[in-house]
């Protein structure tokens, strides 16, 4: 069986395709790309088997990051995993805070506010507009741009970290959410300049897909590259906009509608080629509609308390019982399963970290596929290695 | 033999070539021939060298500039000395070489690559009278020394003993053997209509003006535009220029053939990529824009090397504004763009420039007939092959979900 | 046509290079040391005490060492050791104070927590970010008289946080006083039915914060 009978769909995963010593073709190549490597994305680690240039076998390999994140949860007080959860996936630290706070919320029967789940639905956009314009940054990255449209997504994304700051006092770290709302009130300038971002944004978009989209070349390299049936990515528990890009209508803001998001009019653009351009272009997509969520969100933004009088800061203990809270985060779906036996601590802590779900299916979309491919197939897949070690 | 410098020009034409004579006029007889020769060679290496740093610096800012932000601009007044910090740092470093490295090829590598990067220049007419080597078959020299220096880097990447290297080493090797036909065949239509293979004839065939305004380059021809384009997208390809930088592939194989050179010899290595794209340039410039020729007669009085280097830096200009903006293409597609695009159509190319040469004598609205076929023979296959080349690869529309 | 996308690419880019120099959205970066990042007043990076004196800090800290910073803090950077004796806050009132309050800077990460669980408004974050140093462990570690800053300081850098905790400050200080003196009103009166009086400084622990304007 040659190498280019296997289309990536069909391989088995994980199989080798033939020895590595073999007398007829010639010995296979195996490289290591990763720990230290320029576009696996932090500390991960790939171990590609080559035949020429084209991968017969990866093995992706992690947990360089690892921290202990969840034994640390059970350890420390509800309130003190708040800021841990920043440093899962660090660049989106208001969803994980609000996936968090979901999960306590459920376990201690707390109520939000209406004004803070307004003020939540319009961190979680920001924060959806700030992931998915740095992944788009980097995925080009590493297809070889030279960091030309990564610089023009960190201008952005610096708009919006300044937006955080002023509001939760840091850029990435924010330990905005808690128990029963949010812990600061959003002030009129704050608000105003929310709506100037949101306003600008469209025109930061138009001018990155000017650069991109229609780009022949970045056409060629990410159609039909990393292809991924809806089956496996259902089959792999896949969320997110990878999920999306192979057409499943799976949106946790419409097929949960927490939060207040039923009052919002917007759609979920699906792909039909689970490719990496439909994740590229999927994204893209999505930036648009949380353009719309905000304005809406901005404009409907209720007065009143920000904060249930009723949740506790200090010596918080949830009844016994137990809670999976889940939102949808820019990478898919972020959730927090916790077991309370009633006292400080809770019993069980347990993320569903989204990049490592959606990590899982990599080797299946590589096989077959050069190097390069898989530099950007790993890139369209968004990981954030904080989240995957945990 | 000594080149005299002729008197008959305007003083700044041969102010160079005059100061050389004076110079060697002071020595002996017998060292007379040897130092005219290494006295060229070190203004090209001086001048180039010069240029190679400022290069790296105008890169630098371009591409910070394209990125909204300044570049370098700490070391010295506007980062003007930044380029010579860079040596000192290149110098200063430890040279790490691999234990299990070929130590001998390791070492020649980058030697190799500058030497042979350098080859190309001999022959390029800088000015109306600088013209180091006068060779009657300057072209095929020029290109034969340009493809020579791809086999400098699979030599780094083979003796570097590193499984990225030897990747990029192959990359190397497809391309080149991919990339030297379209550069080749592109000029083979100036040679055609020039009717020579020395570089200065070439010049000398563009010059002259159409009512004083319109120069006679052979890039505002139909069949010259088009060979402009494919010989300065190979050239591109063979100086490893984004979006071709497919050996190097940061992103992919971490620095590619350079991933186990450090110090000095990485900087020979950027030296070595510089020297061949202003070489590569400066052959673009005399096939097709007309080398050192003013671009309208009344524009003459600037001496004529001052217009080679401008155009010189317009075309680097370009090289650096591509690379700020395009990403890198995959290895099968790089050839599947030699063979099924460029060489076709450098091929087609070769009929246009000979129906051009034949249909030379045509005049009034004949002229007008000679342009729309020379045109329709350059455009229509474009279009086709161009479609054909990107069957499949299409802006696409998306679904919403039904809520 | 083939290249259209390239050209529509090529023409982004250079519109960005000529744009960064004449407009200012374009060109987005601060030199950072001649110029330095308007702070916005929310920002915070490590914590410090707030003391209600400049001249006699160790004095006036605002701490009573109740150590719940210290049980709140999840990574755990704070150290403190309670007085054995008791001295005279700044209202007069003889309070325990730490002896010895650390936080290891190189361990905490700035999350705001032991802020908004202290029930003194005794601990505030700083804005201060230039805090390089070459040594590693001593540096570091900051004890209690590097971490003591003035209230005066913290209207600087909180301005309209600070105003709205001084009010509060006063309000509790004055309701305690209040209290004692109706304390001390029916202490005399023979034994009427009056409450303890509880701690000053206590506010419910259930209030939220007051919102630093962003």
């Amino acid at each position: 069986m040659s190498v280019s009978d296997l289309t990536p769909l069909s391989a088995p995963g994980g199989s080798t395709v033939r020895a590595v010593h073999d007398e007829f073709h010639g010995d296979l190549l195996e490289v290591s790309m990763g720990p230290h490597h320029p576009s696996t994305h932090g500390v991960f680690r790939m171990i590609v088997t080559l035949d020429g240039e084209t991968i017969v076998k990866l093995k992706p390999v992690f947990g360089y990051l690892h921290r202990n994140h969840e034994k640390l949860g059970e350890n420390t007080t509800y309130l003190a995993s708040m800021p841990y959860t920043d440093r899962l996936d660090y660049l989106n630290s208001m969803t994980n805070n609000w996936a968090y706070a979901v999960a306590v919320e459920k376990l201690a029967g707390l109520a939000v506010p209406e004004r803070a789940e307004y003020v939540r639905v319009i961190l979680a956009e920001l924060t959806r507009l700030l992931n998915h314009s740095c992944l788009a940054g980097f995925l080009m990255q590493d297809c070889g741009c030279s960091g030309t449209p990564l610089m023009y997504a960190f201008r952005e994304r610096e708009k919006i970290l300044d937006l955080f700051e002023s509001l939760s006092g840091s850029r990435m770290m924010c330990n905005y959410q808690r128990f029963g709302g949010c812990r600061v009130d959003p002030s009129a300038d704050w608000l105003a300049g929310a709506q100037r971002l949101t306003d600008g944004y469209g025109a930061f978009l138009d001018e990155f897909e000017a650069l991109l989209t229609g780009n022949e070349i970045l056409m060629a390299r990410t159609q039909g590259v990393g292809r991924l049936s809806s089956a496996l990515a259902i089959s792999a528990g896949v969320t997110g906009p990878a999920l999306r890009a192979t057409g499943v209508a799976h949106d946790l803001r419409k097929v949960d509608g927490y939060g207040v998001y039923p009052r919002f009019d917007f759609r979920v653009p699906l792909g039909d080629h689970g490719d990496t351009y439909d994740r590229y272009m999927i994204r893209i997509l999505e930036m648009r509609e949380s353009l719309k969520i905000l304005s809406q969100a901005l404009a409907g933004l209720p007065g009143g308390p920000i904060m249930d009088p009723k949740a506790k800061l200090r010596g918080f203990r949830p009844k016994a019982g137990e809670a999976y809270g889940r939102i949808e985060g820019p990478k898919g779906e972020i959730g927090f399963y916790l077991i309370s036996d009633g006292s400080a601590n809770p019993y069980r802590y347990r993320v569903r970290p989204p990049s490592f779900i959606n990590l899982t299916i990599l080797e299946d979309m590589c096989l077959g596929r050069t190097v390069a491919d898989a530099v950007i197939i790993l890139g369209s897949v968004d990981i954030v290695l904080g989240e995957v070690d945990r | 033999m000594i080149a005299v410098a002729p008197t008959s020009d305007r003083f700044l034409e041969v102010a160079p070539l005059q100061l050389r004579d004076w110079f060697i006029g002071l020595l002996p007889q017998s060292l007379r021939w040897i130092t005219s020769g290494l006295i060229t060679v070190v203004a090209i290496l001086a001048v180039f060298g010069l240029l190679f740093a400022y290069l790296t610096l105008a890169e630098r800012k371009i591409l910070g500039r394209v990125q909204n932000r300044p570049g370098p601009n700490r070391t010295g007044w506007f980062g003007l000395l930044q380029p010579f910090a860079d040596g000192v740092k290149a110098l200063t470093k430890e040279d790490v070489v691999p234990r299990d490295a070929d130590q001998v090829l390791h070492y020649l590598a980058p030697v190799v690559l500058v030497a042979l990067s350098l080859l190309g220049f001999a022959v390029l007419p800088f000015g109306r009278h600088l013209v180091p080597v006068e060779l009657d078959a300057a072209v095929l020299y020029f290109f034969a020394a340009g493809a020579a220096t791809e086999l400098a880097v699979f030599m780094a990447g083979w003796a570097s003993r590193n499984k990225y290297s030897l990747l990029a080493a192959m990359r190397a090797l497809a391309q080149l053997i991919s990339y030297e036909l379209p550069l080749l065949l592109s000029f083979v239509p100036v040679v055609m209509l020039a009717g020579t293979l020395s570089t200065t004839e070439i010049v000398t065939a563009q010059g002259g003006w159409t009512g004083g305004w319109i120069p006679h380059w052979y890039v505002l021809t139909p069949w010259g535009f088009a060979g402009f384009v494919i010989f300065m997208i190979a050239a591109l390809a063979e100086s490893n220029r984004s979006p071709f930088d497919l050996p190097e592939a940061e992103s992919e194989l971490i620095a590619g053939h350079l991933t186990e050179y450090s110090g000095f010899k990485y900087a020979l290595f950027f030296m070595a990529e510089y020297f061949g794209m202003c070489a590569l340039s400066g052959m673009a410039v005399t096939l097709f824009l007309g080398g050192w020729q003013a671009p309208c007669a009344w524009l003459e009085f600037i001496p004529s090397y001052a217009w080679f280097a401008g155009k010189l830096l317009v075309l680097l200009l370009g090289f650096m504004w591509i690379r700020a903006t395009l990403p890198r293409l995959r290895m099968d597609q790089l050839t599947r763009l030699a063979w099924k695009f460029l060489v076709p159509l450098a091929l087609i190319n070769l009929g246009t420039a000979a129906f051009w040469s034949l249909t030379a004598g045509w005049t009034g609205p004949l002229q007008l007939v000679r342009w729309a076929v020379a045109l329709a023979l350059v455009v229509t296959p474009f279009v086709v092959m161009g479609r054909r080349l990107t069957a499949g690869v299409a802006p696409r529309t998306y679904r919403y979900a039904a809520s | 046509m083939l290249g259209t996308g390239l050209i529509k690419g090529l023409a982004v880019t250079a519109k960005n290079l000529v744009g960064s120099y004449h407009d200012p959205a374009r060109y987005t970066t601060l030199e950072y040391p001649e110029v330095k990042p308007k702070l916005p007043e929310a920002y915070r990076n490590f914590p410090f005490l707030v003391t209600e004196n400049a001249t006699d800090p160790m004095g006036t800290l605002r701490c009573v060492a109740c150590q719940i910073c210290e049980k709140e803090c999840p990574p755990q950077c704070i150290y403190i050791e309670k007085s054995k004796d008791k001295k005279p806050d700044a209202a007069g009132k003889p309070q325990i104070y730490p002896a010895v309050f650390a936080i290891d800077t190189s361990v905490c990460m700035s999350c705001q927590i032991c802020v908004e669980v202290c029930p003194f408004d005794a601990i505030k974050m700083d804005q201060e970010y230039e805090i390089a140093t070459t040594d590693r462990f001593g540096a570091l570690l900051l004890n209690r008289e590097q971490l003591a800053k003035p209230n005066s300081y913290y209207h600087q850098i909180h301005p309209t946080e600070a105003v709205e905790v001084d009010a509060r400050l006063a309000e509790e200080r004055r309701a305690a006083e209040e209290k004692a003196k109706a304390a001390a009103a029916a202490k005399s009166a023979p034994k009427s039915a009056a409450p303890a009086p509880k701690p000053p400084a206590a506010p419910s622990a259930e209030a939220p914060k007051p919102p630093p304007a962003a």
